[in-house]
């Protein structure tokens, strides 16, 4: 027996996802960051995107050329201050940013990889990111209901990986990597090296490649990855 | 205000605030000047620092010739590891803050009130920077203080009766560092803890949004 083959090219991987999309999309700052999907996002043009993605990279990088580029309609995210273009966009209204907390953020996509609905949580109460949530009464506390999130397509930034899909990343690449490649049925990962089945071990495998539907290898890694001097 | 040299207290408020870190101790450091406070921490004392992104066992800032680009912390500063050091993704970060592993988070603030309240996420219509992972550390980590300057850019106090800017959590600041002074915040408001070099009380006072309880005792200073 073997495993399936699902290697195949940045431009096609990308050329599957449609208008309108939501997609989740890895990264925390430039780690993990799947800067080549996202230029070839840019690239193709798809419009009228909601976006899933911890923060809003820097100004010129990232999901920030699909902000520039009027792709985006929404953005889910948790901090968007180092981002200068996007906090105008924000101020302008040319998009909208539903703010989440961080943790509460990996949770939910961590719920929607599960097959879950919700989450229940106090986090958040008192402050404004309460307001317009469901509440309910559980152990004589008040909480907070928060949905589950689940998006059309996922990309994703991995270190290794083998053609079948079973991903490993780098240091603080990982963020919300693993979480995403979980919680959506298009799965794209771009991966720095791409090794043959068997070049893994299983017990380094981080997502398994059954959650992974297309691997694409980077030829060559951009500047978009390199030392940020700020 | 006082004579000192403004760097000069911004140096002591850091190694004032470097001292609230003990032996033992799991600890986030907030984005912006509390992470200053790694380099003031002696190289022997056993602690483990956390980053939001996902890393325990952050070592020393690095520059960016000898930089990893896959290893940041939350600020976005290239980090090191040390030996034992641990990655992990942020549903597990997050596990770390909810469950009560955070001995104690040291946070940014634009405002802090005399009850506790934290406001440090949201100027709304100027700057809306997000919250990040700010609302989980100040509501979770056991212990949640902040370093600030006393007064923002404008001489405007930041220590106030009440927040006037959206909070990041109720009642939850335990003890203020600032170029000025160290203020805890007690069941009846602010109360005077030490004095920085060559501020007086009454110069705390004034700065001060709130009433201060100034103690009967001599107040150290740092």
């Amino acid at each position: 027996m073997s495993l399936p083959d699902k290697t195949t090219t940045i431009e096609a991987a990308v050329a599957r996802i449609p208008d309108g999309a939501t997609i989740m999309v890895g990264g925390f700052g430039v780690p993990g960051t799947p800067f080549t999907l996202i230029r070839e996002l840019v690239r193709q043009g798809q419009k009228g995107l909601t976006l899933i993605k911890n923060d809003a990279n820097e100004s010129g990088m990232g999901i920030d050329l699909l902000i520039a580029n009027g792709q985006v309609k929404t953005l889910i995210s948790t901090h968007i201050g180092l981002n200068a273009n996007a906090i105008s966009a924000l101020n302008s209204g040319r998009i909208r940013v539903e703010f989440c907390a961080q943790g509460i953020l990996a949770e939910r996509i961590r719920a929607g990889g599960a097959g879950l609905s919700a989450i229940v949580t106090d986090i958040g109460l008192g402050t404004e990111l309460a307001e317009g949530k469901q509440g309910i009464e559980m152990n004589g506390k008040r909480l907070l209901v928060e949905s589950a999130l689940r998006a059309d397509v996922a990309l994703i930034h991995a270190d290794r990986a083998d053609p079948f899909g079973n991903l490993t990343y780098a240091a603080t690449a990982r963020n919300f990597n693993p979480l995403m490649a979980m919680a959506a049925p298009m799965v794209i990962a771009e991966v720095e090296t791409l090794g043959p089945l068997g070049s893994l071990s299983p017990e380094a495998v981080e997502t398994p490649g059954a959650f992974v539907d297309h691997v694409a290898e980077l030829v060559e890694l951009s500047e978009d990855y390199g030392i940020v001097r700020r | 205000m006082s004579d000192a040299n403004p760097l000069d207290a911004r140096a002591r408020m850091i190694a004032r605030a470097a001292r609230e870190i003990t032996s033992g101790m799991v600890v986030n450091l907030g984005i912006g000047l509390p992470t200053k406070v790694i380099n003031h921490l002696p190289a022997n004392l056993p602690v483990c620092l956390h980053t939001e992104n996902g890393m325990t066992g952050i070592g020393a800032t690095l520059p960016y010739e000898r930089a990893d680009r896959n290893l940041i912390d939350a600020g976005g500063a290239y980090v090191s590891p040390i030996p034992g050091s641990a990655y992990f993704d942020s549903a597990v970060s997050f596990a770390l803050v909810r469950s009560g592993r955070l001995d104690l988070t040291m946070l940014g603030a634009f405002e802090v009130a005399q009850n506790g309240d934290l406001a440090n996420w949201k100027i709304p219509g100027k700057f809306s920077p997000g919250a990040g992972g700010a609302i989980e550390l100040a509501q979770k980590a056991r212990r949640v203080v902040v370093m600030t300057t006393h007064t923002d850019r404008h001489g405007n106090p930041k220590l106030l009766q009440q927040c006037t800017l959206p909070l990041t959590a109720q009642r939850r600041v335990a003890r203020i560092f600032t170029d000025l002074a160290v203020i805890d915040v007690t069941a009846h408001g602010f109360e005077l803890c030490e004095l920085a070099t060559g501020v007086t009380v009454q110069e705390v006072t004034e700065a001060t949004g709130a009433p201060l309880i100034v103690p009967d005792t001599d107040i150290p200073t740092f």
